[in-house]
């Protein structure tokens, strides 16, 4: 007896939508383990992650704001992995967008500048983050080099840069030899939406990138190049898209999204530019993207869900002692669930008794 | 003189663990699969082997253990991307997220802790001919063991049939498969040899690059490993000069810190990931005449019946 994958002959809608949830669950289950494994109260911890981040208004606030870098993140990727183009560099090309944007907050600092120092800021932080994701894109296009492989070396590059820069010249001389610049001047920080709160600014920016993005997907030509390029690259050349303008148009796209979020990272929650800004949000990112179906509204979802992982993790950490390593754990188990069960719209498993064909052997 | 000496056995020192992961992912991609992982077996092989040779106060035990988790992570995804037919690219990023992750949960309770670092070889005489005396014989077992793996590897894929069809299943798995070949029975050896490497590699930096673990200590080895491959052309003899010349840039620039050459240290450390970049532009740029990869590198393939 064995169990084999049986192409369906369409691929099925139902799954398509349960699938995440399928997901979910499983990682739970798994999770559960995890904790016995690790002695702690499976319930108890569960509260702590799932739960208790939902039951106060500073966490629910603090949820918004870790989903705002990963769903912008997100939102960016899956254009690129829509196109069969993939970016993993997200993670630099938020670090690079935070330098940049710093850059004007950092020379403006003290100086009576107006309010357009802010808008300067996210404009340059997107364009600088564009120009870097555009580095590996041209050199796939141009040179066929592996964008996979560049556009990662190029975190690296980007993370030892803006560590130079904190340690170097940007760093705060009233800040006692700590890695960082001074904090942000008002106006070049990110305003608050509630008085006192956690909520920025960002947040709508978010929202504002999902709906664009459900608009390209669902509504333009562009969107519909982008969605046959990556499915059906053979079609796509028949039908005259060009497949190198998309891949360098969906890099561009989503590295001006990651450079966005980190300059409202920066400018917002943090105030101050300052090595390990990110806990991995261009590579949670990635996450979210698949978890969301590559869909803008299944990745604001998907976006808020992996957001409240961060959250509990901090608040399992605390109250139960749980390592914060469990949370990429439980990310990484999450990201194949959600690719194992994708496989099921694809595919059906069948069993079948090799035994029966007697001539066709051993396996 | 000793200088010269002390920075080729560094060279060596640093160039073994991309050696051993390269070459056990050059296996797994001549026989058609893609797997991205390598930086999360690495570092969980580096947490595991750490953990054995601490718990056992063996060096050879650790290397088993790193061995085997390496083995044991590659099998998770021959089960994703080889059982469930689940994209390659996708399924090694999650290898790779779910590896640091798991590295850090399992490395937590050795992070301070020391051991002792393998040994070195030490022959009396040839040990002390002066510049290549430690060179040749004053190595760790790790060393000599990535050279007869790559040796072996080569023999394998060139020299035997078994190296012959799984390069034929890299190739054209549709053909092999006509063929009678268990196209994914010999990819998932494949996958679990690159696995078993990449673990082998990984355990290679606590047990004796650096005699601690710490979090994250592969830093990018596993995703050069893979630059590596690609620089080879996906062949053994030049994936030998390429590991060392990585393991060289990477020595030069921590010499240049040293130096106190005027240039900030973060540069320096940027090098081997820049050179990275560029030799991968070189590369594919200079092969403009079809490309040497295995044909069905990364390609989905799911039998029929």
């Amino acid at each position: 007896m064995q169990l084999v994958l049986e192409k369906r002959a369409e691929r099925s809608g139902t799954i398509a939508l349960v699938s995440p949830l399928i997901a979910i669950g499983l990682t739970i289950v798994t999770m559960v383990i995890l904790f016995a494994i690790l002695g702690k109260n499976p319930l108890l911890a569960l509260h702590a992650y799932f739960i208790a981040p939902l039951t106060d208004s500073y966490s629910l606030q603090e949820i918004a704001v870790k989903a705002t870098p990963l769903v912008m993140i997100a939102i960016g990727l899956s254009l690129c992995y829509l196109a069969n183009a993939w970016n993993i560099g997200a993670e630099g090309q938020f670090l690079i967008g935070a330098v940049a944007g710093s850059w004007i907050a950092v020379k403006t600092q003290g100086t009576d500048a107006g309010a357009w120092v802010l808008p300067a800021m996210l404009v340059l932080a997107a364009a600088a983050g564009a120009l870097y994701a555009l580095i590996p894109a041209i050199c796939k296009v141009k040179f066929g080099a592996s964008e996979i492989l560049t556009s990662l070396m190029l975190v690296y590059v980007a993370d030892l840069f803006l560590d130079y820069l904190v340690r170097g010249p940007w760093r705060d001389p009233h800040g006692f030899n700590f890695p960082t610049t001074a904090e942000f001047d008002p106006v070049a920080t990110v305003p608050l939406l509630i008085e006192g709160g956690r909520l920025h600014l960002g947040s709508i920016i978010a929202l504002l990138v999902v709906a664009a993005a459900a608009i390209l997907l669902g509504r333009t030509i562009k969107g519909f190049e982008i969605r046959v390029v990556g499915a059906a690259p053979r079609a796509a050349r028949f039908g005259g898209f060009n497949a190198n303008q998309l891949i360098i148009l969906t890099f561009a796209v989503s590295g001006a999204l990651a450079g966005l979020a980190g300059i409202i990272e920066v400018a917002g929650p943090v105030g101050h530019l300052q090595p390990g800004i990110s806990p991995g949000y261009g590579f949670t990112a990635i996450i979210v993207a698949f978890l969301g179906r590559l869909n803008p509204l299944g990745i604001l979802i998907a976006g808020l869900f992996l957001a409240l992982t961060f959250i509990g993790g901090e608040q399992a950490q605390i109250a139960m002692k749980i390592p914060l390593d469990v949370t990429k754990v439980f990310q990484g188990i999450l990201l194949f669930y959600v690719l194992a069960c994708d496989s099921l719209i694809l595919y059906r498993f069948k069993l079948v008794f090799p035994n029966r064909q007697v001539a066709s052997g051993t396996h | 003189m000793e200088l010269i000496e002390a920075i080729i056995l560094a060279v060596l020192a640093a160039s073994t663990p991309l050696l051993i992961a390269a070459t056990g992912e050059l296996v797994t991609e001549r026989s058609g699969v893609l797997n991205l992982g390598v930086e999360g077996m690495m570092i969980v092989g580096a947490a595991c082997g750490f953990a054995g040779a601490w718990l056992t106060g063996s060096i050879f035990i650790g290397a088993l253990f790193g061995i085997v988790a390496g083995m044991l992570m590659s099998l998770v995804f021959a089960l994703m991307a080889l059982g469930l037919a689940v994209n390659q690219v996708a399924t090694g990023l999650a290898l790779t997220i779910l590896g640091i992750g798991l590295s850090g949960l399992i490395g937590a309770g050795f992070v301070g802790e020391r051991i002792t670092p393998a040994a070195h070889l030490y022959v009396p005489g040839l040990t002390d001919i002066p510049l290549i005396g430690r060179v040749l014989f004053g190595e760790d077992g790790f060393v000599y063991f990535s050279v007869a793996l790559i040796v072996g590897v080569w023999w394998f894929l060139y020299r035997t049939r078994a190296g012959l069809i799984l390069r034929a299943c890299g190739d054209n798995h549709v053909s092999a498969h006509a063929l009678g070949y268990p196209v994914l029975r010999i990819r998932t050896f494949a996958v679990m040899f690159g696995g078993a490497c990449a673990g082998l590699a990984g355990a290679y930096l606590p047990l004796a690059y650096t005699p601690f673990f710490i979090p994250g200590m592969t830093a990018g080895r596993g995703w050069i490993a893979l630059a590596l491959v690609v620089f080879a052309s996906w062949r053994p003899g030049r994936l030998v000069v390429g590991a060392y010349l990585f393991g060289a840039v990477t020595i030069l620039q921590l010499h240049a810190q040293g130096w106190g050459v005027g240039i900030p240290s973060q540069f320096m450390s940027a090098l081997p990931y820049l050179a990275t970049v560029i030799v991968l532009v070189l590369l594919s740029r200079a092969r403009t005449g079809g490309s040497t990869a295995p044909a069905a590198l990364g390609t989905v393939f799911v039998p029929d019946r």
